[in-house]
């Protein structure tokens, strides 16, 4: 029968056992080399559900140090219940310093957002990404679209960006927009929305892509370029917040978020949280907007 | 939005396993020990054992009891639990040949070396609400061994063990050892992604590992009508063998003694130019515990997903990715997260494409005014012209 002994166990220091966290960081590194490649990887079972940034911790915990701060954010908020549960597990297992402030820390784990305020060399973001093969809309099958990154043939790619214009008179890409790395491998930038996509390029920042379900890692590394796939003729657009004000600063030129009330109406505030946060509090932090190209 | 949202964020996940929390215990019921459900609820126990790749039958009945029974969460938790365990040993080849059975079937001949031992089964069972459970009481269970108790030891050393019926058909050349081409390397999936083609260890492992209804439905479609599948069972065997590791000083250790389900499935192979010989082949299956949907149904999938066809089940891909329990259950279960960003880039677009919509109707509009102006322009200035 069951002896106290057996169930009393202390975990690794941020739960992945080491050999495991070597294997991730060198597939991080292979990651780096290779910008937009996406590296299988391990990926061992979380206690926390696939889909829900399995892939996320394993890229922060393999590269986390006591000395590390760590912030998280899902859909641009540190409140969101997911990101409540994760910061608490990161703490438990490394006892590393938390933060909400953007500036403060060094590895951001991000679900769907890249923060507004500008990020430095000093700091790396890892994104929770759930389908990382950019490919899979138009090859179901995982053993094609590997031969086709191979050998870069992206024409089907570039075929459906074609009919989607020509269906609906634009390139109807929400969040996810196609990006290619470095002039080598389209990828895609997890599912952040348009308005972040053109941050990515020439950053500072090492920005992990890490997709927990289907083991695959994918890097973006600091000063590279990327860009996301247009005609000659049809461009590129972030999203617009035309003449669009958040409701608890008044300040514009950031993502927001579009609120009903109870009542009925509409209004809207800035997605992330802790910019909002800074904005009330004094001056507007460093941030990279994107303009539009005129249509 | 900022301390006060966060707080409220914490207090409600606090909140929220505090309630699951209560409503597991809060009928104030008797407590359900881990032995009762270790035993009584075997079949649950070896169906999370299997699903969630760890041969702990006490661990698994404590993973049921915390999540109430329900087995993909219980899964989860002994898959979570086992990544956190370190490698010691990879074990030495186990030869089911020498497994102890407690059941032993073959659909393919009417005896067999060993013969049939129905054992243990369901199978011939009215299923009818048996009542009497909601009565019973400990006397009436030791009223029932007494008269039927069969030490499980003694039982399984009168067994013994026995060849297989498909050593048989091995032996008369009539079935076909796999071909030289097939990939023969032994993977191991839980350290390194699992990469297409997969070779057949790969294939086999993410089987053992699947859920259980993901891969009989699979099985079955391609029984039904969706391949051609429809094996024989060369041989089903449930029963207990014996695991060895190689010590560091190279000296083998029994490290104990599991219960599996083996499933070997006879089919024929593809016929192949030069021969005339339609010859068989096997389709394997082997998981944990006494679960024989799940090592049939592998065994089936194993023969179809090495068919070149094209049919759901032929593939590897759509099998071993769609049949995985907890990647499944984890990333349907994830639409439930917040995902206001990227809906609200949907909703750019889409606010968009109904402006450009209605930019054109109106644009139709103005056309078809003007049309009409100079009709009636015309119209006007035709008296004129009379």
């Amino acid at each position: 029968m069951i002896t106290t002994e057996k169930f009393s166990r202390s975990y690794n220091y941020a739960f992945i056992d080491e050999t495991t966290k070597k294997e991730i960081r060198r597939k991080i590194l292979k990651g780096v080399a290779i910008p937009g490649y996406q590296v299988p990887y391990s990926s061992p079972e979380m206690p926390i559900s696939r889909g829900w940034g399995t892939g996320g911790l394993h890229a922060s915990l393999s590269l986390i140090g006591p000395n590390d701060t760590f912030k998280i954010i899902d859909q641009g908020s540190d409140a969101s219940v997911n990101a409540c549960n994760l910061r608490n597990f990161v703490k438990r297992m490394t006892g590393c310093k938390t933060t909400f402030d953007t500036a403060e820390a060094t590895i951001v784990q991000t679900r769907h957002r890249i923060t507004e305020e500008v990020l430095t060399d000093k700091q790396i973001i890892v994104f929770q990404v759930p389908q990382p093969e950019v490919l899979r809309g138009v090859e179901r099958f995982e053993f094609k679209t590997r031969q086709m990154h191979a050998e870069a043939d992206y024409a089907k790619m570039w075929v459906s960006l074609y009919e989607s214009y020509v269906k609906f008179g634009a390139i109807m890409r929400g969040a996810g927009y196609p990006v290619k790395v470095n002039k080598r491998y389209i990828m895609t930038p997890s599912p952040i929305p348009r308005w972040d996509v053109p941050n990515l390029s020439h950053s500072d920042t090492l920005h992990v892509f890490a997709a927990g379900r289907e083991k695959r890692i994918h890097c973006v590394p600091p000063h590279t370029l990327v860009e996301p796939l247009e005609f000659e003729d049809i461009k590129f657009r972030v999203e617009e917040f035309e003449g669009i004000r958040c409701s608890v600063t008044g300040e514009g030129d950031a993502f927001m978020d579009e609120i009903y009330e109870t009542e009925g109406s509409r209004k809207h505030v800035i997605n992330d949280s802790n910019f909002l946060d800074k904005l009330r509090e004094g001056p507007r932090p460093h941030q990279r907007l994107f303009t539009n190209p005129q249509s | 939005m900022g301390y006060v949202a966060i707080k409220g964020g914490e207090d409600a996940i606090e909140n929220a396993s505090r309630l699951t929390e209560y409503e597991r215990v809060q009928s104030r019921s008797k407590v359900l020990e881990i032995e009762q459900i270790r035993t009584q609820l075997g079949a649950l126990v070896d169906k999370i054992m299997g699903e969630g790749s760890l041969y702990a039958p006490e661990h698994a009945a404590l993973a049921l009891k915390q999540v109430q029974g329900c087995p993909l969460e219980g899964a989860f938790i002994l898959r979570a639990y086992r990544a956190t365990l370190n490698r010691s040993y990879y074990s030495q080849i186990v030869d089911t040949r020498n497994m102890r059975v407690t059941r032993r079937i073959s659909s393919a001949f009417r005896e067999m070396p060993g013969g049939q031992i129905l054992g243990p089964t369901r199978d011939y069972s009215v299923r009818l609400l048996n009542t009497d459970l909601t009565t019973e009481d400990s006397e009436d269970i030791r009223s029932f061994l007494e008269e039927f108790d069969i030490p499980e030891d003694e039982f399984l050393e009168a067994q013994g063990s026995w060849s297989k019926v498909i050593d048989i058909l091995i032996e008369q050349g009539m079935m076909q050892a796999v071909d030289d081409e097939e990939d023969q390397r032994v993977v191991d999936i839980t350290r390194e992604a699992i990469k297409f083609p997969a070779p057949r260890s790969a294939a086999l492992q993410a089987l053992a590992r699947a859920e259980t209804g993901g891969i009989c439905s699979l099985a079955y479609s391609s029984m039904r009508g969706f391949g051609s599948a429809h094996p024989t069972i060369g041989e089903l065997r449930v029963g207990y063998t014996r695991v060895t590791v190689k010590d560091r000083r190279g000296r083998m250790r029994c490290i104990g003694t599991i219960k599996v389900t083996e499933a070997e499935v006879i089919s024929k192979v593809k016929q192949r130019k030069q021969d005339p010989v339609p010859y068989m082949t096997l389709g394997y299956g082997l998981c944990f515990g006494h679960n024989e949907t799940k090592a049939i149904c592998m065994g089936i999938l194993d023969r179809s997903m090495r068919i070149d066809d094209e049919h759901p089940a032929n593939s590897q891909e759509f099998v071993l990715y769609h049949t995985e329990g907890v990647e499944s259950y984890g990333f349907t279960n994830h639409l439930k997260l917040p995902h206001y960003v990227t809906f609200q880039s949907g909703l750019d677009n889409l606010r968009k494409a109904m402006q450009r919509k209605e930019d054109k109707t109106q644009n139709g509009k103005e056309e078809k005014r003007k049309t009409y102006t100079v009709g009636t322009a015309e119209a006007e200035d035709v008296p004129e012209l009379l």
